[in-house]
């Protein structure tokens, strides 16, 4: 009977940022009817990647993402945006993929399908579909590549006159320039440089600070930038290097600062990051490897910082400062870091300064909200060229849980801090 | 130094009651002394649409109590500016929503969160009769929504803040195809996925050429649809008359992707005369169902063209009121034409749903006692319980997709003199958009009734 009627299948908005929800409707099923609405997306290195919902339609024929339960799939329950945050690579795909976007210029582009029936979904062809676009860019942004005064990256601008308060955005330590972050605080508003850091090929002792303070000034120096209004965002390594800009820079004073999974390991003052990160991963070996043969840096990590003289001076934060992480990080022991700082900045009368998010079950690798839950993926280790299977940690509904809340509170912490309340370099 | 922050703005009375010296531009310097540090937030929701999908606008970060003007501005294809706005005041928490909030005035006033494109018109300064459609519907309809400091003279300031939002015609995935088959032309449109879909054949008025938008819209809804290049002067042939339309309809009826006993027309004006022609009296095809936009029944001899009818019209203008702002007024014409009998197509042939969308205001047709005419014939044939009627008190002809501005009177270019006049189309602008938008929900349910849900004529039982 649905060769003759088939259903009528709608993703609304079709196009959106990628932070934006969606409402995927089904219409025009029998009542009562088993279906199965499914997401596939090829990357841009040609993976393919895919979430699935199992349904049964109403009395009058309608599933609706939104609103009903899903009895089984990549996820369960009422979950409106299910069919995004619990993609996995597709059966059959090379284990420890990490999908993320790299051209942010176009949008991600993801089929939803509805098929008929639960098991066995998959084959027979779908009954309907729809192609829907995800964008990290919004219309009017500009988009900079940056190699004024030795500093690498992107930056990207909001459509308007500004000014515009500005943000330094920082990755960890994958390495290579990773803008999607940077794109999608530029459509909430911030000139944000995507900041390209971790370059083993270009070690210097004195790069230390002054990289990134000369980075930050570009900002900070641009005509369409508030210059008392320009933050940090970091993380991992990114986190780090925010908590050490805040803490020791005497040129540049950050008005806020965003870390995820923070980090707060400064063994010598003036050693580069670059080689600070490859100290850490010399010590590797040392690492626990579990049965399935995922790396685990954690507890190699919470060695580091037990000695003192090992972590950065917190205390001489001034700015405002939040900490995201997750409860289940087997990468770094970013809780304990978290605690930590709080405690150094209490003793240093600054703890007003400090907000901490810390989500149960959650990994390392706290992205935009709807991006998909890598567990553990593949790195590579520069020193070594050795390939491994990092745990990054998590279980996929509350890390995606974890995704959206603190996405929806960082963006509130940014603009409180940088739109609207003073700025501790406010002129009063 | 002024104080950062939004306390210091504290306004005990409206700026009418302002201090002597300290209008609006006075303020809005002011401000902008202060803007420059922290100039407000504005955002629109979702920044890319479809164009019958509404936005959010909202302005927050304001002091509280702020005048302030929020603005769309367009650029056509052809190079003229549109653009609308209206006079808001923030809220205690310094936040403008333009979905939420009261405007004060501009092109639009009142409570209307998508007033910034319904009310749009040409920027002062430009030549009288402007009309704006999109040609290229492959790429999005750019808008820039801005901010401005005051209500009075708010042009003369820069923006304090700009986004820039998109609005398409086409769905992500859908297939543009240019079709040349069997001699007829138009552009087909297929929504993306297995299919099958129920069709549709659609056709806009007597201005000529190809408008595809509508088409492409109604793909977006789920519809395969052909835009019909029809009215070609240059290809007059006596039997050019409903075997082009046949062969179009099948063309689509055909498709592999097509549900064959689903596919109904869509016309507007000369169109929705060529739907319910086909649907009186084709013996090869039979729509499934017929939209008629600015009903038209005037068939005064069978067998001669579409095109040969439309100019049997024209030539009669001369007889046409002139209004004092030099405007055509055709519907009288059109009246004369329609009160003779056998002027008239036989609706009462008509053997599928039909549904009329006329607005009681149109100046250039009588569309309204065109429909109460067909009502008539159907009823006098059995066949009322096929046909829907909706008209719309204030509203012209131009009937478009919902918040697309609304054309009182637009240039137009008579073929057959080459003359150009002021055609009236008649409509007041904010009650011709309600009936835009409230027609084309009508419109997607009833097309959604009887192509996807409801049984048709010729169901399978």
């Amino acid at each position: 009977m649905t060769q003759v009627v088939p259903p009528i299948l709608s993703v609304t908005p079709s196009r959106a940022l990628v932070d934006e929800k969606f409402k995927v409707l089904v219409e025009n099923l029998p009542p009562g009817y088993p279906v199965t609405v499914r997401s596939l997306h090829n990357s841009e290195d040609k993976h393919d990647w895919e979430a699935y919902g199992h349904y049964v339609s109403d009395h009058s024929g309608v599933v609706s993402v939104s609103e009903d339960l899903s009895y089984g799939g990549t996820y369960t329950g009422k979950e409106p945006m299910g069919l995004l945050w619990s993609m996995r690579p597709v059966p059959g795909s090379r284990p420890g993929l990490r999908l993320r976007k790299m051209n942010v210029c176009t949008p991600m582009l993801v089929t939803i399908s509805v098929h008929s029936g639960h098991e066995g979904f998959r084959d027979q062809a779908p009954l309907a579909s729809v192609l829907t676009e995800r964008w990290y860019m919004a219309p009017g942004i500009q988009r900079i590549t940056n190699n004024e005064q030795g500093v690498q990256g992107t930056l990207f601008i909001p459509p308007g006159p500004g000014p515009f308060p500005g943000l330094l955005d920082m990755w960890g330590g994958g390495g290579g320039l990773l803008e999607y972050r940077a794109a999608l605080l530029a459509s909430h508003g911030y000139v944000s440089l995507a900041l390209d850091y971790l370059r083993f090929d270009q070690e210097s002792e004195n790069l230390e600070l002054k990289y990134f303070e000369t980075a930050f000034n570009i900002i900070k120096d641009h005509p369409q930038v508030m210059s008392d209004r320009v933050g940090i965002f970091g993380l991992s390594l990114g986190s780090l290097v925010a908590v050490t800009l805040a803490a020791y820079s005497t040129i540049i004073k950050p008005c806020c600062i965003v870390c995820i999974s923070s980090n707060h390991y400064y063994p010598a003052q003036g050693s580069t990051v670059a080689s600070r990160f490859e100290g850490v991963t010399r010590q590797l070996y040392k690492a626990r490897v579990n049965e399935d043969n995922q790396v685990i840096w954690k507890d190699v990590g919470l060695e580091f910082i037990t000695d003192p003289s090992n972590i950065a001076e917190v205390g001489r934060i001034n700015c405002p400062t939040l900490l995201v992480n997750g409860c289940d990080d087997q990468n770094w022991p970013t809780v304990e870091t978290a605690e930590d700082v709080a405690r150094l900045m209490r003793e240093a009368g600054k703890e007003h300064l400090l907000s901490r998010l810390a989500y149960p079950d959650t990994g390392h690798l706290i992205e935009p909200p709807f991006s998909p839950h890598f567990r553990a993926t593949t790195f590579v280790i520069h020193s070594s060229k050795e390939k491994v299977l990092l745990l990054w940690g998590g279980k996929t509904k509350p890390h995606s849980d974890a995704q959206e809340d603190s996405w929806r509170k960082i963006l509130s912490f940014l603009q409180f801090h940088l739109y609207c309340g003073p700025c501790l370099k406010a002129k009063i």
